[in-house]
């Protein structure tokens, strides 16, 4: 999979789950303040991410530090590419 | 005592999904039983019919509240929703602690339950359980939700008793708003429609399973012919207020609930006592100070089924004789379960505003053995004033309430 590919899949997956408009999931997005996701979003959005990608990240430290969207795309792109 | 109104209806039904539109189908005589192909697809089901939601639009629930909902918390919210926007209760009463909600279903939603297994069962993993799963399986999922949604911060309640749930949720409410405890409370009963509850009542051989070509010709409450129940879903939500504040409000009052009664027959958990159908009756009517001869009109619970219906209409004879008119809303709306209670109340809150008694659909040839009362074949136009309504649930749970017009003579 391409860098581009890898984002595009996990803007899809979670556009898809928490109804977002792609319009709005700039990189920068804060998933709080700005996409309107809460705690238990959190939790579902690893649930996808792992579905997405077939990988466990729910032990993963570097989660808690996750807060805009490219925070995610740069997290699944290490992620991917430590597997690798 | 506090005087308890009903100032609000919220229905999604087989029937059409706001309270005019039952109302309106009640009265050209509708049937809201569907083929449903979905039913074809389980082995040895032999009931392929259903009374089905249709049309409705769930995305209008904010997906913040719509994640932790299966479809019978999506009827709760949106027929609650219409209850709160009738009876124009101010917004800012909802978080104010007077309002409560007592809202039941028969099971946590079965459909969702059936998707969790399915993908456990897989390799018993866990790791792929959504956090929304548990609220859509809680026993108090419709109260819950609706709660939340609307974020009414009074008594939270969900009885649950399969078939007389939405009859007994308003009678709870009746009571709690009679004594004191809550000023105005949502309440009445939802279900969603799962192969399982269609099942239940086919291997009991209780469902009907003779007119899967005919969806309209079933059930068929008192008749000769009549196989069993159709099973249905919905929601019934109305709104019950202390009347005195309601009045205060100016709120317009659309029946008077006077009498409540539920109670427990022992003597089978599967099959009625025609004694104790007659004894939950005669405890409602205690309850509202009304004597049997003041009763204008039973709507009676009847689902079609061999022994329920004999045992009702005997029961419904021995305290009113032939003398007080009885027709049952399943041969329209089929069986809605817990939902079927607050429907029902509904629709005999539709007869008070029309003074106009709705017939039992398909009851075409009175089974002899259900004779002995005065069994509404035509719709029947005529003063109604006060109202038995009965509910009588597996389990042995059996419930009735009284309500009364508001108009005066």
């Amino acid at each position: 999979m391409t860098e581009a590919e890898v984002i595009e899949l996990i803007d899809s997956s979670l556009a898809e789950e928490f109804e977002l408009d792609r319009a709005d999931m700039a990189p920068e997005a804060n998933l709080y303040e700005d996409l309107g996701l809460d705690s238990l979003d959190t939790v579902d959005m690893v649930i996808v991410l792992e579905g997405a990608f077939n990988f466990k990240i729910r032990e993963e430290e570097a989660i808690r530090a996750i807060r805009t969207l490219d925070d995610i795309h740069r997290f699944v792109l290490d992620k991917i590419e430590q597997n690798s | 005592m506090n005087a308890v109104v009903v100032t609000g209806i919220g229905i999604i039904s087989p029937l059409g999904n706001d309270f005019a539109a039952l109302s309106a189908a009640l009265l050209a005589g509708e049937s809201g039983v569907r083929d449903v192909p979905e039913l074809q697809q389980v082995g040895g089901l032999r009931c392929q019919l259903a009374a089905t939601i249709d049309d409705i639009n769930p995305k209008q629930i904010p997906r913040k509240f719509r994640r932790s909902m299966s479809n019978m918390s999506i009827y709760a919210y949106l027929a609650s929703q219409q209850a709160l926007a009738m009876a124009g209760y101010p917004d800012e009463q909802l978080g104010s602690g007077d309002l409560g909600v007592m809202i039941g279903s028969t099971l946590g939603s079965t459909t969702t339950s059936e998707n969790f297994f399915h993908d456990y069962f897989r390799d018993h993993s866990l790791e792929r359980m959504k956090t929304g799963t548990f609220f859509k399986l809680m026993g108090h999922s419709c109260a819950a939700n609706v709660a939340q949604s609307f974020g009414i911060t009074g008594r939270v309640l969900a009885p649950s008793a399969a078939c007389a749930t939405g009859c007994q949720a308003i009678g709870y409410a009746f009571e709690q708003i009679a004594t004191g405890k809550q000023q105005a409370i949502l309440c009445g009963g939802a279900d969603e429609l799962h192969p399982l509850t269609v099942t239940t009542f086919d291997i009991m051989n209780a469902a009907s399973r003779q007119f899967n070509q005919q969806p309209a010709a079933t059930p068929r409450p008192f008749d000769r012919r009549r196989d069993g129940i159709i099973c249905g879903e919905g929601s019934g939500i109305l709104l019950l207020e202390n009347r005195d504040s309601a009045v205060q409000r100016g709120a317009t009052i659309l029946a008077e609930v006077v009498g409540f009664a539920t109670t427990s027959d022992t003597s089978s958990i599967a099959s009625p006592d025609v004694g104790a159908m007659a004894t939950c009756m005669q405890r409602a009517l205690d309850d509202a100070g009304v004597a049997a001869a003041e009763i204008d009109y039973v709507n009676a619970h009847a689902t079609g089924t061999e022994q329920g219906d004999i045992a009702e209409a005997e029961a419904i004879a021995r305290l009113f004789g032939n003398n007080v008119p009885v027709s049952s809303l399943k041969g329209h709306l089929g069986h809605t379960m817990a939902a079927s209670g607050s429907i029902e109340l509904a629709g005999t809150i539709g007869m008070l505003q029309q003074q106009q008694l709705i017939a039992t659909r398909n009851l075409e040839q009175i089974d002899e053995r259900c004779a002995g009362v005065d069994h509404l074949q035509q719709n029947r136009v005529q003063a109604v004033k006060t109202i038995l309504k009965n509910n009588f649930a597996m389990g042995g749970i059996n419930a009735t309430l009284i309500i009364r017009s508001v108009v005066d003579d």
